[in-house]
């Protein structure tokens, strides 16, 4: 009796040591490479700016200066309600004392400098796709922004996800740290495409649906489901008849920049805010992403609830 | 008898709850289908695809005029949900908000009416058909 409660215990305290071990931030994520790094591009880093729809999610809510970069937008979520954080380069209060390491662990491992997780609901598993080199030109064009003072709220989130080293476990089961890799049997617009749509822009991000854990379904990526965020249904952009199968590529570039579908329809809910933010980009860049999607092989999305009569 | 017959008007009340609900989730469909096929006509001519027209140009800003007008008017409570309607909770929780983006929308397009030329339609085009995003980004919910 007394040895089984000592081989429990063993056991137990060999779980609990696997599971510190194996959630460990530097473990399950560690640094990139980030080498020796030339002056910063502000160009590029604003141009990586507006692809990343930073703003959309960063922006201090209920004003129009969308380069505030306070913080504090709530986002719904099965697991409770994220509150983005404060981006500007606030010393106190925003990312003011960051350094470059800093950035790039955080765009790329979903490290915060305590070296603490980061949730998903920070798109990292997408920006993780950005080189050093393109992260520190956007932390560089971040750093010229108005620091703005005040701290968002905390996430209101159920147990067990209110405990940061539970993504951990989540980061060991999702999460892939490696970076763009251009594919060289494709042309250089389909890869400039790839990255865009992929990395910055993470579109899969709302356009896949998503597992009881929160995480892409990649078979069907790109394919559409439910919104994360509560109502409504993200449209399928694979190539399938129910998505972009019949638009051209001319038609997806138009619907970036202008927000209208070939239909004269215009897209609504937060692709209108990702729309202003896409539209900043040069037009070569808009028909890259849609070359891109217009090769994204036809994938059915899960199925649409019922829809009621009337 | 007499519960019986209450029975029946108590149907018929409901079924007509449930036309007058679908009806007007349909209309404002046809409505805002209207103002796509002018933007459609309008986008050709600022594109240069087709050659400006005052005639037609007044057409279009008429259209979305008269969207504007009657827009407000299809939201009535029982036209909440059903269908395939993506109206977003927000139009009934933000009456005041709702009804004002619309009166943006009929001044934009009002204005549009006078154009005369090419450039001041494309600016005026534009103008107006800014409202398509601004709306839908608050009270449209994705589909």
């Amino acid at each position: 009796m007394r040895r089984l409660l000592i081989t429990l215990v063993v056991f137990a305290l060999l779980g609990l040591g696997g599971f510190v071990a194996l959630t460990d931030p530097r473990v399950v994520s560690p640094s990139p490479e980030i080498g020796a790094l030339p002056a910063p591009d502000l160009d590029n880093g604003r141009l990586l700016f507006a692809a990343g729809g930073c703003t959309s999610c960063h922006a201090t809510p209920g004003q129009d200066d969308k380069l505030r970069l306070g913080g504090g937008l709530a986002l719904g979520s099965p697991f409770g309600t994220f509150h983005a954080p404060n981006i500007s380069p606030h010393t106190r209060d925003g990312i003011g004392n960051w350094g470059v390491k800093d950035f790039v662990d955080a765009m790329a491992s979903g490290v915060s400098p305590a070296g603490q997780h980061y949730y998903p609901a920070f798109p990292y598993t997408s920006y993780r796709l950005m080189p050093p080199k393109a992260l520190a030109d956007l932390f560089a064009y971040i750093r010229t922004l108005q620091p703005v003072e005040g701290r968002a709220p905390g996430h209101d989130l159920r147990f067990p996800f209110n405990i940061r080293r539970v993504v951990g476990g989540w980061k060991l089961l999702f999460f892939n740290g490696e970076p763009f890799r251009p594919d060289p049997t494709k042309s250089d617009e389909w890869n400039r495409g790839a990255y865009l749509v992929q990395g910055p822009g993470h579109c899969a991000e709302c356009h896949s649906s998503r597992n009881a854990l929160g995480a892409i379904v990649q078979a069907t990526r790109f394919a559409g489901g439910p919104d994360p965020e509560g109502k409504g249904w993200v449209p399928n952009i694979t190539q399938a008849e129910s998505g972009l199968g019949k638009w051209s590529k001319d038609e997806i570039a138009e619907l970036l920049k202008t927000g209208f579908t070939p239909n004269f329809d215009s897209v609504g809910g937060s692709m209108a805010a990702v729309v202003r933010n896409i539209a900043q980009l040069p037009e070569a860049d808009r028909m890259a992403m849609a070359e891109y999607l217009k090769s994204l092989p036809a994938v059915q999305g899960p199925p649409r609830p019922q829809k009621p009569e009337g | 008898m007499i519960r019986t017959a209450l029975v029946i008007a108590g149907l018929g009340l409901g079924l007509t709850a449930v036309f007058a609900n679908s009806n007007s989730i349909g209309e404002r469909r046809d409505t805002m289908k209207g103002v796509g096929a002018a933007t459609r006509d309008g986008a050709a001519i600022a594109k240069g695809e087709t050659p400006f027209d005052a005639a037609k140009v007044q057409a279009i800003f008429k259209t979305y005029a008269d969207a504007a007008k009657k827009m407000p008017t299809l939201y009535p409570d029982d036209a909440k949900t059903g269908g395939e309607t993506t109206a977003s909770p927000k139009i009934w929780e933000d009456q005041a908000g709702f009804k004002a983006a619309f009166v943006k929308f009929e001044t934009d397009a009002t204005a549009g009416a006078a154009v005369t030329d090419l450039a001041g339609f494309r600016t005026s085009f534009g103008a107006a058909t800014k409202n398509c995003g601004t709306c839908h980004e608050a009270y449209r919910i994705k589909k």
